[in-house]
């Protein structure tokens, strides 16, 4: 009897086994439930002040009730670091590695668990603070509705963008491998980046993931040759997307070839 | 037998120094091998390296004769206690073993099974960051033994536990080499291993100093102990002034 001539099922681990392995992580922690919970409380109950302080139907409705995305982004987007990096501060990352040591399948199970699950809690969020904030507009005010152009795009992009924060945390977090580095990391890149950058440039500004999730998701446009106008919404989402997948093929890499 | 595990010219550099240096052995199934050296001396890098998750500048580690890296289903072949509290703190016990299960297929049923090896059943629904030390061993020795491995790997096992839990874990770790898995059990305290262990492999300085039999190794002083004591005094880091 040795480790070649035991009675082993057939085939091997596979991409199915280990992304069932990262759900049950994932699942069993309090603090995501917790976490997923306040994302989406958060935008639901900003969108409802927001709705009552608002006064006149000028500007784009829709959007500001998605003001509540913002917290849970970062939220999403925090999730997503503690998510690799308690693996090490644990030691459970070990564990991790002895079942499947196969390191890049193991990133890539882990992102395709966590993208489903703030996929669905992004877009109950956006969904959710639509229709409470719609509930909430005074009277004499025009509400937005889903099918006028762009009210859908917007909340199903502020869902989604939720989910690929969530993943540049994840990237993130395996590059840097500690909670407050790259938590850091994280809150610089999204949101104190834009303050600085905001004011020196206005191009690269709207390259920045707060001015993403900020305007060009809603859809805002303004007049040509203005410096500092919002991708299109579909731009900023391959923008997004594009950060998320640096970061993932980086702390891919850096997963396969450092030492856990 | 043919040996499952084969350590050859195993190194490993951090920086300057050099933590594990050309090391060579084999660990043999039905018996127990005590892997024994001072703090210091090599043994965790070298267990981690056994298992891919450090990587070696030179030499390799295989089990069966495949690096662990291309083990099928690795939890099923090889089970690893590396070091206690190696879960995260939130996470219940049960959900821990269940995810490891998930990631190799391993019926559900079988976490159930090592709670109860383990003497974990009534804690398992707990958090098991509210463990004490000696229930954390038992949690990392239920997630080694849940795969019905044939070959286990455990440092520093004993750390942490009572007397009972000693002499339980010696009891298992010798009972499973006599159902002929190959057990590779690290420790500095050489009298614990002189109990446990048939075969030991000794190492000082990341470098073999004896690959022997426990009762051939007391034969070269007036005790285990001091024969142990007399192999490693070079290779220690830190030792108290004679008085």
């Amino acid at each position: 009897m040795t480790a070649g001539t035991r009675s082993l099922p057939p085939g091997r681990y596979r991409f199915r086994h280990v992304a069932r392995m990262e759900w049950v992580k994932l699942a069993s922690l309090r603090s995501t439930w917790a976490t997923l919970g306040t994302i989406i409380a958060a935008a639901a109950g900003i969108a409802v002040l927001v709705a009552a302080g608002t006064k006149t139907a000028s500007g784009d409705l829709t959007n500001s009730m998605m003001t509540g995305m913002f917290a849970g982004v970062l939220l999403a987007g925090v999730l997503g670091v503690l998510t690799v990096t308690s693996e090490y501060t644990s030691g459970t990352i070990r564990a991790t590695l002895a079942a499947a040591p196969r390191r890049p399948l193991v990133l890539a199970a882990k992102a395709a668990v966590f993208a489903i699950t703030t996929l669905i809690t992004g877009q109950a969020a956006a969904f959710l603070a639509f229709l409470a904030g719609r509930a909430a507009l005074g009277h004499g005010i025009a509400a937005p509705a889903l099918g006028q152009p762009g009210v859908l795009r917007t909340i199903v992009l502020s869902g989604a963008s939720l989910a690929l924060i969530g993943l540049l945390g994840l990237g993130l977090g395996a590059i840097i491998r500690h909670t407050a580095a790259a938590v850091a990391v994280l809150v610089g890149v999204v949101y104190v980046g834009e303050l600085f950058i905001g004011q020196i440039n206005r191009t690269i500004d709207t390259y920045l993931p707060a001015y993403i999730v900020g305007d060009s998701i809603g859809g805002r446009t303004c007049g040509p040759g203005a410096a500092g106008c919002p991708l299109p919404a579909w731009a900023g989402m391959s923008v997004l997307a594009a950060y998320a997948a640096a970061a993932l093929l980086i702390g891919g890499c850096i997963l396969a070839w450092r030492d856990a | 037998m043919r040996p499952v595990i084969q350590v050859r010219q195993l190194t490993k550099r951090y920086g300057k120094t050099i933590a594990v240096d050309q090391l060579s052995f084999d660990v043999r199934p039905g018996v127990v091998t005590g892997f024994l050296g001072p703090n210091g001396s090599g043994k965790s890098t070298t267990m981690r390296m056994v298992l891919g998750l450090d990587a070696p500048n030179a030499g390799q580690a295989q089990i069966g004769g495949r690096p662990y890296r291309d083990l099928r289903w690795p939890l099923r072949e090889v089970g690893a206690l590396l070091e206690a509290r190696a879960f995260h703190p939130g996470r219940p016990a049960r959900a821990h073993l269940a995810a490891l299960a998930a990631g190799n297929a391993i019926p559900r049923a079988r976490v159930e099974e090592v709670l109860a090896l383990t003497g974990l059943e009534q804690v398992a629904g707990k958090r098991a960051g509210t463990f004490s030390l000696g229930m954390a061993q038992r949690l990392g020795i239920a997630a080694a033994m849940l795969g019905d491995p044939g070959v286990l790997l455990l440092d520093e096992p004993v750390n942490g536990l009572d007397p009972e839990g000693i002499r339980w874990i010696r009891g298992l770790l010798r009972s499973l080499a006599a159902e002929g898995r190959a057990v590779l059990v690290s420790s500095h305290l050489i009298s614990e291993m002189a109990l446990m262990a048939d075969h030991l492999v000794v190492i000082g300085r990341g470098r073999l100093l004896a690959d022997t039999t426990a009762a051939e190794l007391a034969t070269q002083a007036p005790s285990l102990e001091e024969a142990f004591l007399q192999l490693t005094g070079a290779s220690t880091e830190y030792r108290a002034a004679r008085s």
